[in-house]
């Protein structure tokens, strides 16, 4: 094998110096905004190429949402245990499981992150210049992406289970923002829990605590009114209610808001931007 | 030489145990420096600490003009880094690994497939540049990752152990295509490793580390000319090594990282 070439010269010009900042160098302005919106849309879409390579887990995870729409939504339905107003239960419940889904594919995200860790994928990510947000982000969307094959799912078999759904493409739309809102959320928080407990044994401990109670303290399969008062204070602090009923608004033929769509969609902005902002700043200690 | 890393006193303290104690160091431009020390010596942490990753308990350092505490976002678009563990996402292809970091590093669009092919040719990853990366070889990943951290023509590179778990064939390929990256674009390397021979091949200078502190540096043919001077004949850079370090307790090896290299080795082989 050849010797290694020795350091250039002390008088030399340093090699390679003068293009390293030309094309690739920090962008300014409305350049950083676009930067950075590449920047997250580059690892969603890493994510989402991830799940065309392998997309078992979609079919495995379309399993749950069966369950609870054909058999608990069925049994329910029938012994009239749930007083929906003028909807069915499980039309009532349709949407509550599209919102079930949506955190249950978001809520352990986080655990990627750890494994990510141990591998030294995050390493690398963090030596890079991108900006920290922007990593959480890139993740929730791809959470987001994720939900939203789920989402396709629950429509699918709700239409066949009979349930009003719309179809009109301005709902379509609407169930689509918040899907990716809602799984964007639930993942970023999971990322914070992940960032906390730093281990995977820890996370899913942890996540098995937090999901269940995230769930039953909702509306996602009995309404708010049914609970005790100390539950319903819970339901009114728990983002997934805004889902959920943001959901039964957009989704359903006939179905409503009791909070109204404007503060659906800002309850859950708003958290997702503070989410996103704790994450940052966490998201550097999982590799100290 | 222009001076490239300079690292003044960098201290990392975790609670009570001092990991890295008040490293000082330079780095040349186009120089290729090797740091050597055991398991636990503080090798991870102090690479660590120059990539941005893991803020310094006291002191100081400039990385490609930048200074590391309060100009990270600029250190970062400066260099590469490959970390010890297996970077390389293993559910995507190699060109897919490739192209996400161009896009982070903000390679323009128009120059982001040629900078990719470059680098897949470089280190002679163009035949499976579009077969998923978990039917690579060990050494064909390293070569991935390396390929990854060069897109944006950092100008230095920090490789952590990059021939950790290979087998002696695949660690002869690594180093060439490590000198050849050298050669063609003059990138300053900063490599850690366990391996003298290793050392001896590629580094212009390297630096020995014991319990956090960097205890010599210099050539290795000067280093071993001076433990020649103490009475040893012929001293290698084993020889060096060994003097150097053999004090130091193997207890200082955490299982951690142990745990992490065995996995590395593990996926490698």
């Amino acid at each position: 094998m050849t010797p290694i070439a020795k350091p250039p010269a002390p008088d030399a010009p340093p090699r390679g110096s003068a293009d390293v900042f030309a094309g690739d160098g920090a962008p300014r302005g409305l350049r950083r905004a676009s930067s950075y919106a590449a920047k997250v849309f580059a690892i969603a879409r890493m994510e989402t190429r991830k799940l065309r390579h392998d997309p078992t887990e979609l079919l495995t995870r379309a399993i749950q949402p069966v369950l609870w729409l054909a058999v608990f939504g069925q049994v329910f339905a029938h012994t009239h245990a749930i007083p929906t107003g003028a909807l069915g239960y499980v039309d009532f419940l349709a949407p509550g499981v599209l919102a079930q889904s949506v955190l249950f594919v978001a809520i352990f995200y986080g655990i990627s992150v750890i494994w990510e860790r141990d591998l030294g994928i995050v390493h690398k990510f963090l030596a890079s210049p991108t900006p920290r947000t922007a990593l959480v982000l890139g993740k929730a969307t791809s959470a987001g992406v994720r939900a939203l094959s789920q989402a396709l799912i629950v429509y699918l078999l709700a239409l066949a289970l009979g349930v009003r759904v719309q179809v009109a493409s301005s709902s379509v739309a609407g169930v689509t923002a918040l899907v990716l809102l809602g799984a964007a959320l639930f993942a970023t928080f999971s990322l914070i829990v992940a960032c906390l407990v730093k281990t995977r044994e820890r996370f899913m401990g942890v996540g098995q605590v937090l999901t269940m109670p995230l769930f039953f303290a909702s509306n996602a399969i009995y309404p708010i009114a049914m609970m005790p008062p100390w539950l319903q204070r819970l339901a009114h602090a728990n983002p997934l209610t805004y889902e959920v009923d943001g959901l039964r608004a957009l989704m359903l033929a006939g179905g409503s808001s009791a909070f109204g769509l404007p503060l659906d969609f800002a309850v859950l902005l708003a958290t997702l931007a503070v989410l996103v902002s704790i994450a940052g700043r966490l998201y550097p200690h999982i590799v100290t | 030489m222009t001076v490239i890393l300079d690292a003044q006193s960098l201290t990392r303290r975790f609670g009570d145990v001092v990991a890295v104690d008040r490293a000082t160091l330079t780095v040349g431009e186009g120089e290729v420096f090797g740091l050597l020390g055991r398991n636990g010596a503080g090798k991870s942490t102090l690479i660590k600490m120059l990539t941005t990753l893991l803020p310094p308990s006291s002191g100081s350092a400039r990385v490609a003009g930048f200074d590391l505490a309060r100009e990270p976002a600029r250190v970062r678009r400066a260099i590469g880094y490959v970390p010890q563990a297996l970077s390389a996402d293993s559910e995507l292809t190699g060109f897919e690994n490739l192209d996400v970091f161009a896009r982070l590093y903000d390679i323009p669009r128009r120059v982001r497939d040629a900078r990719i092919a470059e680098a897949l040719r470089l280190m002679d990853l163009t035949e499976v540049a579009d077969r998923l990366v978990n039917t690579y070889s060990g050494g064909m990943v390293r070569r991935l990752e390396v390929a990854q951290s060069m897109l944006h023509r950092p100008r230095i590179l920090f490789l952590d152990e990059p021939t950790i778990g290979l087998d002696p064939l695949a660690r002869e390929t690594i180093w060439q295509h490590i000198e050849e990256l050298h050669s063609t674009h003059g990138t300053a390397i900063f490599l850690t490793t366990h391996y003298m021979d290793e050392a001896a091949q590629l580094s212009h200078r390297v630096a020995i580390m014991r319990r956090g502190a960097i205890v010599v540096t210099g050539t290795p043919a000067a280093l071993c000319e001076e433990l020649g001077q103490r009475g040893q004949a012929e001293a290698t850079l084993d020889d060096v090594f060994v003097h150097y370090t053999e004090d130091e307790r193997e207890s200082d090896d955490t299982y951690r990282e142990t745990a992490g290299a065995r996995r590395a080795a593990s996926r490698l082989g």
